[in-house]
């Protein structure tokens, strides 16, 4: 099973080792990474698997949201699924 | 591999486009809830119905969390009332809604439909008890919705039931003119009743349905207008109608994956997913806006109609391929007080009831959510149905009328609801009368249409 995080907002030191901290804490795997930088604003996508996770996912989900919020970014965690259903056929 | 554009298109539509689904009704048969003696009877109704749906809300909750999709509603859909309110002695339709109201309330849903009546050739076995019910029932109960089925393609209009329904709607206006005449916003007088139909106020679970099913409706009026914002002003309406399919195609795609989740989980059989773009009052979420995106100055102005054909069309098109069950409305709905695009087009009389009534010829549904004059005749009222009822049954489509007689209120005085169901101006109706007509009563006769076996 695998999930995509996405983080937006505004660019500043450490985000990357934030999640990735968030994730080994919950025994999730980071599988891919990618991020860019459009002038000040700061874009990753991290493809995590979530088979092996020690928390419910939907936690795991709400928790990243409240570190997002402190750290002024939108942070989500969402199934893989619904990407895959809204953009394969 | 999924690409970095995708994903944040899903992130946006979500989080600045209001994507979401706007229901999962489950639809459960009452059949096997007759019973001669009426408390046994709506005993029964209220076991199954808590029995049935107990986990729906909580299963939808997880839903929700788990993919990251806001599931707005949890509803349910029963069996028309009149069906087993005719088994019972004293037909006593008023305790079945109330019962139906306190088994919606301890399942947790915001809705229950199906306090419903099928009359479109004549009145059955607790039919009229039925229909004479609604008023007081929609006054003493909070989530109940109620619907009427007047006409169809196959059988033609029963005129009788046209002119009940006019005094029908009146009356719930009058009852509930103390809470905003609410009564008749919880209404629809359909003719061609989908019977798998998972939005509100109209859903019911057909007779031909299995005991128990789950129907979902999907919304997004926001996503199409914003995928034709970021279009150019000067694309062609061929590739206008392109961009709304993809867009409908990927809005279905979520609801389908939705509707496949809570079957699973709930271990009931996936039944449709309702194809709809559904408009709340929230900025961002209105189907006037799309139209006026396309290029109309404001929604009611010439071309509106047009406009509206290809919309429709194109979400139906789009969205055909994304399911693998289709059903209920599946169209663009033109719900005025629910659409903060239509409220102001109507506030500035750019919409009329006359437009209005033009574009239910093309569009899923029919005249929507519509304050009218407090002091507005039954058998006006009876002749704004029949009107929508010839043009559903000439056109072998879905229409209805859920009107609101506004109880003291005069044209372009505002009433409102609140929630979901918004509010408006009360529009003007023409002034003169069509009581002789509706007063013959009797059946229109089905439509050439109707003969094609």
């Amino acid at each position: 099973m695998r999930a995509v995080i996405t983080v937006i907002g505004k660019d500043m030191v450490g985000i990357l080792a934030k999640v990735s901290v968030k994730c080994a804490e919950n025994n999730i795997n980071v599988l891919e990474v990618t991020q860019s930088i459009l002038q000040d604003m700061f874009a990753m996508i991290m493809m995590v698997d979530i088979s092996k996770a020690s928390v419910p996912f939907t936690d795991f989900a709400e928790n990243l949201e409240k570190m997002g919020k402190e750290m002024n970014l939108s942070i989500h965690a969402m199934h893989e699924d619904i990407f895959n259903a809204m953009h394969t056929i | 591999m999924l690409n970095a554009r995708d994903i944040l298109e899903t992130i946006t539509m979500i989080q600045d486009e209001n994507l979401d689904v706007r229901t999962i009704t489950m639809g459960i048969s009452l059949l096997d809830c007759c019973h001669s003696d009426s408390d046994t009877m709506c005993q029964k109704v209220y076991d199954k119905i808590t029995r049935y749906a107990k986990n729906l809300v909580a299963t939808g909750e997880q839903i929700e969390k788990e993919l990251g999709i806001p599931i707005i509603n949890k509803r349910i859909s029963v069996t028309p009332a009149a069906m087993i309110l005719a088994s019972a002695d004293d037909k006593d339709a008023v305790k079945l809604a109330k019962t139906l109201d306190k088994a919606a309330k301890t399942c947790g849903v915001n809705f229950l439909g199906g306090f419903s009546a099928l009359v479109h050739k004549g009145f059955g076995p607790g039919d009229k008890e039925l229909i004479e019910a609604i008023p007081e029932a929609l006054a003493s109960t909070d989530f109940l919705c109620s619907s009427v089925n007047i006409g169809s393609t196959k059988t033609g209009i029963n005129m009788d039931a046209v002119g009940l329904m006019g005094k029908v709607v009146r009356k719930a206006a009058e009852l509930t003119a103390d809470k905003g005449c609410i009564g008749p916003a919880k209404l629809v007088v359909f003719c061609n009743a989908p019977e798998d139909n998972p939005f509100m106020a109209g859903a019911f679970h057909g007779a031909g349905e299995p005991d128990c099913v789950i129907n979902v409706g999907v919304s997004g009026p926001g996503v199409v207008r914003a995928a034709l914002a970021k279009a150019s002003d000067t694309m062609d309406l061929t590739k206008v109608a392109d961009l709304i399919k993809k867009t409908a195609f990927k809005i279905t795609r979520m609801g389908q994956l939705v509707a496949a989740e809570a079957s699973e989980r709930l271990g009931v059989p996936f039944g449709i997913v309702d194809l709809s773009l559904a408009p709340t009052p929230a900025v961002g979420d209105s189907v006037a806006h799309i139209l006026e995106e396309m290029g109309l100055e404001v929604c009611g102005c010439h071309g509106t109609t047009a406009a509206l054909a290809l919309l429709n069309d194109a979400v139906k098109k789009g969205g055909v391929m994304a399911s693998s069950h289709v059903g209920g409305l599946s169209g663009a709905f033109i719900p005025v007080t629910e659409d903060a695009g239509m409220i102001d087009a109507a506030r500035c009389g750019a919409l009329t009831i006359n437009k209005l009534e033009a574009m239910t010829a093309v569009c899923s549904v029919g005249l929507d959510m519509i304050n009218i004059p407090g002091d507005t005749p039954a058998d006006v009222i009876a002749a704004i149905i029949a009107d929508e009822a010839a043009i559903g049954m000439v056109n072998s489509k879905t229409t209805a009328v859920r009107v609101i007689p506004a109880v003291g209120k005069k044209v372009g005085e505002e009433l409102d609801f609140g929630g979901l169901l918004g509010g408006g101006p009360v529009m003007p109706l023409s002034t003169y009368s069509p009581s002789k007509f509706i007063a013959r009563g009797g059946r229109i006769p089905a439509p050439m249409q109707s003969l094609k076996n």
